[in-house]
């Protein structure tokens, strides 16, 4: 488990999301009009659609490209059912983004094999 | 609670559990299914191979719904044997899984024929050799199909046919190779396989019949395959759809009585095994093997009868097959038998093989027990119900194939048996529609969703929709929903408006506080931003989260994350100097494609999110606006300066049209033309509002144009004398439409919908308000990209992918 700092969350204006690429994960933040953060995979897993320049609101992204709509705090598609996004816990300490994660050899890749 | 344990999450497995779920909650369920995925409509497969379908469409029951219903899915675990002493299955994740009762629904897997160079000797399947059956080897043959060039599908079955259809969209030459005498020998006689064979051909789709693939050539990629006969045909991929066999081994290696499929009695229990049960393709019942979809649903229904406990005296009978469906574009009938078998049985035959139509039915002792139909299957209503219930026939046979004279030839909803099967793809029959309806649904999506009814092929919809009108009485219901102007507000457009004004609601968030229970949707953002900022212009409250990201950014993102500019270039007339500068900047940002639009501008494509400021700055255009739901362009000919045709000056026009109206935001994008003859240069007749100069100094108005997926020649509105009336008529409906059309509504069906008289009636009524309202909209206009020197957001231009020119976050304490 690692822990980042993002910045701060002033760079992150209320209802958009911005990518970052934290360590070797591409994660895309977003900042609910309640002020709570969400992190998800900032890829979609459909086509590559920039995650975070979609639209939200308090549960779901939309993929500006093929709109999959995905929600925020389990990762699951609503349109594509065995479309998932990977999410990340992400909170604001005075003023800071900070985000902790863990190596991806956790769940998601020994399903496969 | 019994522990109820199912293997194969294909069709017959999830339509089973359904079953018994509708039946029954004494059972708590494990499901394995080999794929990693939910349960997905294997008959559309080839529908996402043609690109006809998303793969999202085919999906029938989503990973939630298996959490919903508490059954525990294993997707992508193999079970690896049963032990019918232990009462357990082990599968190849280690697991030793306990049941009570088992389901085994294996289903079937594709037959591949002895072929000589068909396997490498260490990686299976030859490289570009591929079997058509999951939904994994759909996405396999498209992506092969995208760089390479020549084809042979092996099987001229219906799977066959298909393959070859949907390869061909991708640009791939293909030939068919069948080693019986005719196409689709199974359901189709020898003179309608013919005739099926010209009509392929038509398509451009070569095909061998009476031709058997002795071998595949080509020792790291395939160069061809070798007919027996000696021929060699050269192809860089070769389609397996030779058939399917049932999926038996996994019975097999377990003990379990296993001949062509897994046996069963009539209560698809396998031969004395109390415990365990089996259904769908992997099953052999009375001598009988199904690969249709019809005969499963009746098997899932006979088993979760007896499994549940809810009818032990439900027995299964066999089914009398019958298909209906559209193969390569040509559509193709069968049931029972395809030719006499005995010297009394009466065949009577049509065929016109021109127009690639064949019919024939077979009669014994007076009932139907065989009908084929090629090309025209306007009777497949009436023969399939004579078929299944042994109707009594028409004296005069030919009737059986032709509609002559009146009764009209529609089966009417009225008409239409109880018991015949509406939707074939899932199962459902005109009685189980009517019982929704009489239940208390009265819409045609809300009858479908509770039904399924229409979620496969969807080629029964218009059925369905007649049978819910005329179970309803006429009180068919409007989904509610569907007119709202968007779906996470409940109110209609005009009741919206009145709603927004009257509360003063001048942003997103504040509309979905008020009138919404402060639950946003993210669905409802973009139309909403749309209505606000036509309803109180400069007073519209911004918030940049609710706009769609081109809106954001000015620019229309692209498919790899990029984006594409196109400024403003009115009428289309350009000058030397604009034309070098675009050309520096598509130098200096090395821009991957400079294209000419179709609304005669230049758009520069692939253009880095955050080059956008400095690619606007450099070019020093206004933008375009090739990216909103709003105003885009003017077309126009050359007009009277210089054609020796034009009788007005539709440049002039076209330029002084943009430049009022540049930008506007409006429930959907706007094309414009303005055309200086009826010869129509600049296809106003089909845009959104076009402009036609005729003798006399006078100008047509035409609304509600298209040319797009739609075509609709637009209808005339009205004929003025000068410019300066086709502006104030083009402002006032310009308004009217901002004002009245619902969301993403384009005028092709907007003005249809609201009728030219009362169009004409409402322009010339409120002429001076949609002036007035139009002029401040007019006036509000400012150039969005003059937003790139100070961006509206911190980090507005920087980029979502890719990602490697971010900034990597530091880490702040490690592990």
């Amino acid at each position: 488990m690692t822990t980042y700092r993002l910045g701060p969350v002033d760079e992150l204006p209320v209802g958009e999301g911005r990518a970052y690429a934290v360590g070797d994960e591409m994660v895309a933040v977003f900042r609910l009009r309640t002020g709570e953060l969400r992190a998800v995979s900032a890829v979609c897993p459909h086509a590559g659609g920039p995650l975070a320049d979609g639209l939200i609101d308090a549960k779901v992204v939309i993929c500006p490209l093929h709109q999959h709509v995905f929600a925020l705090e389990t990762g699951h598609c609503q349109t594509t059912p065995h479309l998932a996004l990977r999410t990340y816990p992400v909170r604001e300490e005075s003023g800071q983004m900070i985000m902790n994660v863990s190596p991806v050899s956790g769940s998601d890749s020994t399903t496969t094999s | 609670m019994d522990r109820l344990v199912v293997v194969g999450n294909g069709m017959a497995g999830a339509r089973t559990v359904e079953e018994i779920l509708a039946r029954s909650d004494r059972f708590a369920i494990t499901m394995f299914g080999a794929e990693p995925y939910g349960n997905y409509n294997r008959i559309l497969l080839s529908n996402v191979l043609s690109g006809a379908e998303d793969e999202a469409d085919i999906f029938l029951n989503s990973l939630p719904w298996y959490a919903e219903n508490g059954i525990d899915l294993r997707a992508g675990v193999q079970v690896t044997r049963i032990d019918r002493f232990a009462r357990t299955v082990r599968a190849d994740d280690g697991s030793v899984t306990p049941y009570d009762k088992l389901v085994i629904a294996t289903g079937s897997r594709p037959y591949v024929p002895p072929i000589d160079g068909m396997h490498h000797p260490r990686r299976g399947f030859h490289q570009g050799v591929f079997a058509f059956r999951t939904l994994d080897d759909t996405r396999a043959m498209i992506r092969y199909a995208h760089d390479h060039d020549r084809a042979v599908v092996i099987g001229g079955g219906l799977l066959g046919l298909e393959a070859a259809r949907g390869l061909q969209q991708y640009g791939v030459e293909v030939t068919l190779v069948h080693s019986p005498t005719h196409l689709m020998n199974a359901q189709l006689d020898e003179q309608g396989g013919a005739i099926l064979r010209r009509c392929v051909q038509k398509l451009g789709i070569a095909v061998e019949v009476n031709a058997r693939t002795a071998a595949i050539l080509g020792r790291d990629a395939v160069t061809g395959v070798r007919l027996a006969d000696g021929r060699t045909l050269p192809c860089d991929m070769v389609v397996v759809a030779a058939g399917i066999r049932p999926n038996v081994d996994l019975a097999e290696v377990s003990g379990l009585p296993v001949e062509r499929g897994l046996v069963v009695d009539d209560q698809m229990r396998v031969l004395d095994e109390p415990d365990i049960y089996a259904v769908g393709e992997c099953v052999q019942h009375r001598g009988q093997t199904y690969g249709l979809v019809a005969p499963l649903w009746e098997q899932a229904r006979v088993l979760a009868d007896h499994v549940s406990g809810a009818n032990p005296k439900a027995a299964y009978h066999g089914s009398r097959t019958a298909t209906k469906l559209k193969v390569a574009g040509v559509d193709v009938a069968a049931m029972g038998v395809t030719a006499p078998e005995r010297d009394d049985d009466e065949f009577v035959v049509f065929a016109e093989p021109r127009r690639g139509v064949y019919k024939s039915v077979v009669i014994r002792d007076g009932r139907l027990v065989g009908a084929t139909l090629l090309g025209d299957v306007s009777k497949v209503a009436f023969l399939l119900q004579a078929f299944d219930r042994g109707w009594p026939l028409p004296e005069e046979r030919v009737r059986l194939l032709f509609d002559l004279g009146a009764p009209p030839a529609q089966e009417s909803a009225a008409e239409l048996d109880d018991a015949a099967q509406v939707c074939n793809c899932n199962g459902v029959s005109k009685g189980d529609l009517v019982a929704t309806v009489h239940g208390g649904l009265k819409t045609v999506s809300g009858v479908m969703d509770a039904t399924r009814a229409g979620k496969g092929c969807g080629s029964c919809k218009s059925l369905i929709a007649q049978i819910v009108e005329w179970a309803a009485d006429g009180a068919v219901e409007e989904d509610e929903s569907a007119s709202w102007y968007v779906p996470g507000v409940p109110l209609k457009k005009p009741e919206l408006m009145a709603a927004i004004r009257a509360g003063g609601l001048r942003s997103v968030s504040a509309v979905f506080d008020a009138l919404a229970g402060g639950a946003e949707d993210a669905k409802s953002k973009m139309g909403l931003v749309s209505l606000l900022r036509m309803m109180w212009g400069d007073e519209y409250v911004d918030e940049r989260g609710a706009r769609f990201i081109n809106d954001r950014v000015h620019a229309n993102i692209q498919k790899d994350g990029t984006f594409s500019v196109v400024p403003q270039m009115k009428g289309g007339c350009t000058t030397p100097d604009q034309l070098r500068r675009i050309a520096d900047v598509a130098d200096k940002y090395q821009v991957p494609l400079v294209k000419l639009t179709g609304g005669q501008r230049i758009d520069l494509l692939g253009i880095r999110k955050e080059d956008l400021p400095k690619v606007w700055a450099d070019l020093d255009m206004p933008s375009g606006y090739a990216y909103g739901k709003s105003f885009r362009t003017v077309k126009t000919c050359v007009g009277s300066d210089f054609c020796r045709y034009g009788v007005g000056d539709s440049t002039a026009l076209g330029i002084a049209i943009e430049s009022r109206f540049q930008g506007l935001e409006a429930p959907a994008k706007l094309k414009l033309a303005v055309t200086g003859c009826p010869r129509n240069c600049a296809e106003a007749y089909v845009k959104d509002l076009g402009v036609v100069a005729i003798d006399g100094g006078k100008w047509e108005v035409y609304v509600g144009g298209a040319a797009g997926a739609h075509v609709r020649k637009g209808d005339l509105l009205a004929t003025v004398d000068s410019p300066a009336d086709v502006m104030a008529l083009t402002g006032r409906f310009l308004q009217y439409y901002r004002e009245n059309a619902n969301w993403l509504e384009r005028t092709y069906a907007f003005v249809p919908r609201i009728g030219l008289d009362r169009l004409r009636a409402a322009l010339e009524e409120d002429a001076d308000g949609l002036d007035a309202r139009m002029a401040a909209a007019v006036a509000a206009y400012r150039d969005p990209w003059k937003e790139g020197a100070e961006p509206a957001t911190p980090g507005q231009f920087r980029t979502a992918l890719p990602l490697r020119v971010l900034p990597l976050v530091p880490v702040r304490e490690g592990s």
